[in-house]
């Protein structure tokens, strides 16, 4: 992806060269140009109406009662909840406290268990980087699958860095892994086994109650990335056997810039701190607990676990309806991921013949997005569809739609008509659909150098 | 938000259907009656499409769900939980007033509809 400066000082440097090849280099460079700029970020007019909300995997919007819960220690309760001399310290300890209570209850765990921290990315970073050092004397080994968050595979890249073995597993064409594999890849040297609950871009949900009792059994640790699962669907650490849990705030309707780690003390799993300090968090995570973003968390995971079943029954619904609006009006749709071991909430469809980019593009009235969020700034296609095995042309025409406690039955309408709309104008437009049209069967043509 | 309490007679009197009819006394029926349309009133406040639909339903489906619930005490944990809602959905009104914003576009479909 070369820039204007870049490209016309290579430009620059081709004088030699015949003229019609130097015009095609020049249009090409400007059409990589006009293809990162295809959608312009801009602020939304005083008077233009805002796009629905689909994109609940990003992030969610607020609960109302979370914000509420959170208020009066943004206003009034303002103390430092390490403070052990005053009554500010000691109502914001309190909060911090109930907060603890909430959140362990929604995942059925202790109290003593949740430490608090800044996101599941910080959650992640910790227990993986954290087990991987602290056992390094005697293991060495490390497994995760290759649809893991950015965050994990980053991390095991750090550690690959420091000298760690990791194991990416691959992931059968349905997004689950093969527990075989599994077991073949655990070895005497394993220390952690991590493998996320609720995959973000195509809502997949792994066997993790297998993969827990697997780990146990061999004595490995296991660690999952919760962040998407938590508050939506029934979680309990001890029934799954999980030694270290990832939990984001901006999930669950709560607040951004917290989330928390559940770490298991009954068997003891110890991790080596990320961040060093006055030994807040059981020392695992110092600095100061920020008191009212740790109050709108618990506060979410109060409301979600008393919403659970009614979330759940609704957003089953809702999703049900919009896979059967689009799928029933237009043909060549492909749902990513397995049909049944998912999150009803997380929709990633692929639509054959259309680029992804321009249906996002005509959608403009509705929030979407195109795989995650942290990998949507290149123009590659998500290494998860990859991993899943979808064709080249049918990871670029792929979108994901996220439902969530606030969808609307008009949203799910509005969105699907739009869909329907926009991808039969595109494919009147596209020169594949017509020779699809025609019977052409597209992967026996020979394309051809000019 | 999950506010519920013998939706019977709420139901009875919006309804008027008598299969919904219960044994609560009189002013006991009155009172989640009032308390109910308080609550959608409230409700219908939101500037937020998506605050306001949901409270409008999650309150409807709360009363709904627990309009059998015939023990006392659970019929006044049950209402208390539906004051406190109530305060809750009032303040929040008023914060989201405050900081007030464009419409969504399927408010504009709805206005259309009208």
């Amino acid at each position: 992806m070369m820039n204007r400066t870049l490209s016309t000082k290579l430009l620059g440097s081709m004088c030699g060269i015949s003229s019609p090849r130097l015009r095609f280099a020049q249009s090409a460079a400007n059409a990589v140009q006009k293809q990162k700029e295809l959608i312009k970020s801009r602020e939304l007019e005083k008077d233009e109406l805002r796009p629905l909300y689909m994109d609940f995997q990003a992030t969610t919007p607020m609960d109302p009662r979370v914000l509420d819960a959170m208020l009066p220690y943004q206003v009034n309760y303002y103390g430092n909840p390490h403070s052990r001399t005053h009554a500010y310290g000691w109502e914001s300890e309190s909060a911090m406290e109930k907060a603890r209570k909430q959140v362990a209850a929604l995942i059925g765990a202790d109290p003593r268990e949740i430490v608090f921290t800044s996101g599941a990315t910080e959650s992640n970073n910790m227990s993986i980087k954290g087990v991987a050092r602290f056992y390094k004397a005697k293991k060495k080994h490390i497994i995760t699958t290759q649809t893991e968050h950015k965050c994990v595979l980053d991390s095991c890249r750090v550690l690959e860095a420091e000298g760690f073995d990791i194991t990416y597993l691959p992931v059968k064409d349905n997004g689950l892994i093969d527990l075989k594999q599994l077991e073949e890849a655990i070895r005497p040297d394993t220390s952690l086994v991590s493998i996320m609950t609720i995959n973000n871009e195509i809502g997949v949900k792994q066997p993790i109650k297998e993969i827990g009792h697997l780990c146990r059994s061999k004595n490995v640790f296991f660690h999952t990335d919760a962040a998407q699962a938590v508050g939506k669907i029934p979680v309990n650490v001890t029934d799954w056997k999980v030694d270290l849990m990832s939990i984001s705030g901006h999930k669950i309707y709560g607040p951004k810039g917290v989330g928390a780690l559940y770490v298991r003390r009954r068997p003891r799993i110890r991790i080596e701190p990320l961040q060093n300090g006055g030994g807040q968090e059981r020392g695992l995570r110092s600095g100061t607990v920020p008191t009212p973003l740790v109050v709108g968390l618990g506060a979410a995971c109060e409301v979600a676990q008393q919403e659970l079943e009614y979330d759940h029954k609704r957003v089953t619904l809702l999703a049900n309806r919009l896979v059967q609006k689009i799928m029933s009006d237009i043909p060549d749709v492909v749902m990513n991921g397995d049909p049944d071991q998912r999150y009803s909430g997380c929709i990633n469809l692929s639509f054959a013949y259309v680029e992804g980019e321009s249906l996002l593009m005509a959608l403009k009235d509705v929030a979407l997005s195109s795989g995650s969020a942290c990998t949507s700034a290149s123009l590659e296609p998500s290494y998860v569809l990859r991993a899943i095995g979808t064709d080249e042309d049918l990871a670029h025409s792929s979108i994901r739609f996220g439902i969530g406690r606030f969808t609307t039955e008009e949203e799910v309408d509005y969105t699907a008509e739009k869909c329907i709309q926009h991808v039969k104008r595109l494919r009147e437009m596209s020169p594949l659909w017509e020779m699809v049209q025609e019977g052409i069967d597209l992967k026996s043509i020979k394309w051809t150098q000019h | 938000m999950h506010s519920g309490a013998p939706l019977v007679a709420v139901l009875g009197s919006l309804r008027r259907t008598d299969s919904f009819v219960s044994i609560m006394a009189a002013s006991g029926r009155e009172h989640v009656l009032s308390l109910y349309k308080l609550l959608l009133k409230e409700s219908k406040k939101f500037p937020s499409y998506n605050y306001r639909t949901y409270a409008l339903r999650r309150v409807r489906d709360a009363f709904r769900e627990n309009r059998t619930v015939e023990d006392p005490k659970v019929v006044e944990e049950l209402l208390n939980r539906a004051r406190e809602s109530l305060a809750i959905i009032q303040r929040q009104v008023s914060i989201g007033k405050m900081y007030e914003i464009q419409k969504t576009v399927v408010e504009r479909e709805e206005k259309k509809n009208d």
